[in-house]
């Protein structure tokens, strides 16, 4: 038993935690944790960081066989295997989980882990509340799972839970939809003032802000948007909930409301959330671009400025979700340029990463892999936006499977992607042991192909008019239909892989060393792998 | 790190988390702020077809512009499932903008229960609702009709003479709510609450 804890990663780093335990005796939590409760009790960024990254890929393939549900209907037209009133949940539970469930915990994850290490903090600079912004997440998701449960099903309106959707005509078990929301946000805003706080105080002397990596700097500027507009989803779902529950007419036009103010507090909410999803990403391209160009990050100083620039017009484009809602023309065409205008400081961030590697001496390890592939294809959902932007073009797109198409090459072969990237790029450190390059690669192509073969015939399908959020469609959509379905169940079974490699990894390999990337650079390669427990006690020379 | 240091370095992290937790709960706020904002953006720039919800007066002297016809369309949409029949004594009104015009609706409640409703107008384009006002409107008060009942709603309005050149067409349209349940909760009387967002009042 003892020989085979010694032997991971978790044995590892207790070892290295009792050696280190000299010198970080300034610490109050200070005990050799063990068992259960090292987990539960943590307030260790890096354990933490732990939680959030396993979570993540729980709930990763939690909404991942939703969302196989969904393409299995969808394989044939027709009603196949579940009830409308189940693939509506089956949506809805998809979106919320993914967004609230994979990606943002995942981005947590990487932030606890990484960020003190990489500006040679300690720790993060709340570790209690960090702790607590941790451990009520899994209750959330429960409660959000339980409802499916309940009698009258789980929500079942679209994760954008428009009203009258999610007041008058949702499921009795809409409560719970709203509890869950609530604790999600409480545990994002909590994780984000922890970024804030550990940025501006725990610096190490000389860690300047414009030598910050790119990654500390894009989660800064993404705790401050989660900070700005997780209370306004808050106070969204609470306006629903006493709507439907407590006789308040918010969105009841009959009692003075307006169901259309719903969409404009959402997404004023829900346009910043999907930079939130994706400014962290640009920061890991950062990082590992460079690492394997061999070269500088080109552009370092326009990086920070385009990534302020995104977030601040972030809050001057939410209705362009709503064009088709009735707007004054002087409205729309407001929307579609600011719109367009965001695409000018992501173009900054794209030409940059083209430009750190042009003329670089490429090495295609796997992280390159994942980074290269999501400049591509995010490239790809970023100029699908743009036709979305159009407001004449988006009355055709509105509601097709063209925005499906749209916004899952931006989450998927852009969000996971980057998260994938990170987690090759970054194992060697957590682990203490290089993962499996074979299999990786495996990983690599087949969700490479299959994430194709799943998003871009839904352009297609899309523009041929096919509506979202439907089980059923008319019999011409068959075809392109079955080689989604197809590819989604390919690209499905490629994440198995991974799960697989992650898994060997934890459990042995060979050895890493301190710096298993040549090139790369940053704090975090100086400390050995796997990190000690405790990191930076004495803080580091910067130059 | 100095014990010193240390503190120093704990007070400035409770003071930026105190700051932080303020912003949150500020936004909370802002996000309730906005429902008040969003109707005051959309009276200020006439947008989303909301009209005057209260009477109002034609001013003395407004010059009827014989020059411009507007076809004024009217329109009743009563929910899915309700049991109540409404619809406009006239489908399609020429107005000239400044012309004072009486109409109605004819509304009959076909279900078998006394049903309290309320109508909600919207103007169609948007960017007309602020040139269109109504005088005297059966939207200003709650409408009750026993069962079987059938009435006459009037309604009195004229168009603004600066309405942009570009109308030609206006839609009025009416959603008629079914409010009996949630009147029936509160617990003053009917005719006081029938009465109680129709205070006319004088336009300015």
């Amino acid at each position: 038993m003892k020989t085979s804890i010694e032997s991971n990663n978790i044995g590892s780093t207790i070892e290295s935690e009792l050696v280190a335990s000299d010198t970080a005796s300034s610490h109050d939590d200070h005990h050799a944790p063990s068992g259960w409760t090292r987990w539960v009790f943590s307030t260790n960024h890096k354990d933490i960081g732990t939680l959030y990254l396993i979570f993540s890929l729980t709930m990763f393939f939690i909404g991942g066989a939703m969302a196989m549900v969904i393409r299995a209907e969808l394989f044939q037209p027709g009603l196949q295997l579940v009830e409308p009133n189940f693939f509506n949940q089956m949506t809805t539970v998809h979106g919320l989980i993914m967004v609230f469930g994979a990606v943002m915990p995942a981005f947590t994850g990487l932030a606890n882990w990484m960020i003190p290490m990489m500006i040679g903090a300690p720790d993060m600079a709340l570790p209690r509340m960090n702790n607590l912004s941790f451990w009520i997440l899994p209750f959330a998701f429960l409660i959000l799972l339980a409802s499916l449960f309940t009698e009258g099903g789980g929500p079942n309106f679209g994760w954008t839970f428009y009203a009258p959707l999610s007041t008058t005509y949702s499921p009795d078990s809409t409560a719970l939809f709203v509890f869950s929301v609530h604790i999600m946000g409480i545990s994002s805003i909590m994780g984000a003032i922890n970024v804030i706080v550990t940025i501006f105080n725990m610096r190490a002397p000389g860690m300047t802000l414009m030598k910050m990596p790119m990654f500390v700097w894009t989660w800064l500027i993404t705790a401050f948007l989660l900070i700005a507009v997780m209370p306004v989803l808050a106070g969204a779902v609470t306006m629903v909930l006493t709507d439907k529950y407590f006789g308040t007419s918010f969105f009841d036009a009959a009692g003075g409301g307006d169901p259309v103010m719903f969409q404009h507090i959402f997404w004023f909410f829900g346009h910043p959330e999907v930079y939130i999803m994706i400014l962290p990403s640009f920061g890991i391209v950062s990082a590992i671009v460079p690492a394997f160009s061999g070269k500088k990050l080109f552009g370092y100083n326009s990086m920070v400025y385009a990534t302020v620039s995104i977030a601040l017009m972030s809050f001057l484009v939410w209705a362009h979700h709503m064009f088709t809602t009735g707007m004054p023309v002087f409205a729309e065409l407001f929307f579609m340029y600011c719109t367009m205008l965001i695409s000018v400081p992501t173009g900054v961030k794209v030409f940059n990463w083209v430009a750190t590697m042009w003329r670089g001496s490429l090495t295609f390890e796997t992280p390159m892999l994942f980074a290269i592939a999501f400049i591509v294809l995010f490239t790809i959902g970023g100029f699908s936006g743009l036709m979305l932007a159009i407001v004449p073009a988006d009355f055709q797109y509105h509601d097709t499977y063209f925005v499906v198409a749209h916004f899952h090459y931006v989450l998927v072969s852009g969000a996971v992607f980057s998260i994938m990237a990170a987690a090759y790029y970054w194992l060697p450190k957590w682990t203490g042991n290089m993962y499996n390059q074979r299999l990786s690669l495996w990983h690599f192509w087949t969700s490479l192909i299959s994430v194709n073969i799943l998003f871009f015939p839904m352009h297609f399908l899309g523009l041929a008019g096919m509506p979202r959020r439907i089980p059923d469609y008319a019999i011409q959509f068959a075809d392109v239909n079955q080689i989604v379905s197809i590819g989604g169940f390919a690209f499905g079974l490629s994440q198995l892989l991974f799960l697989w490699v992650v898994i060997k990894c934890i459990k042995g390999g060979e050895k890493a060393p301190a710096k298993p990337w040549e090139r790369a650079e940053g704090l975090e390669w100086t400390v050995p792998s796997p990190a000690p427990h405790h990191t930076f006690d004495q803080p580091p020379k910067i130059d | 790190m100095g014990i010193g240091e240390k503190k120093d370095k704990q007070k400035a992290n409770k003071a930026l988390t105190a700051k932080l937790l303020f912003a949150v709960v500020a936004m909370f706020g802002f996000g309730y702020a906005l429902v008040p904002l969003y109707d005051v953006m959309c009276d200020a720039l006439g947008i989303n077809g909301k009209t005057n919800k209260v009477a109002i007066d034609q001013p003395h002297g407004m010059a009827i512009d014989l020059s411009r016809t507007i076809d004024v369309e009217l329109m009743a949409h009563i929910p899915s499932g309700m049991l109540w029949q409404m619809k406009p004594k006239v489908r399609t009104l020429q107005v000239h903008p400044g012309q004072v015009i009486q109409t109605a609706y004819l509304a009959k409640n076909l279900s078998q229960q006394d049903t309290i409703v309320q109508a909600v107008p919207s103007v169609s384009p948007g960017i007309a609702a602020t040139h269109f006002n109504k005088m005297e409107c059966f939207c200003f008060t709650r409408q009750p009709l026993k069962a079987g009942e059938s009435t006459e709603l009037g309604l009195v309005f004229y168009i603004e003479p600066d309405i942009p050149d570009s109308i030609h067409t206006l839609t009025l349209s009416y959603t008629v709510f079914d409010i009996t349940d949630s009147v029936e909760q509160e617990p003053k009387s009917v005719a006081m609450l029938t009465n109680s967002t129709a205070t006319p009042r004088r336009s300015e």
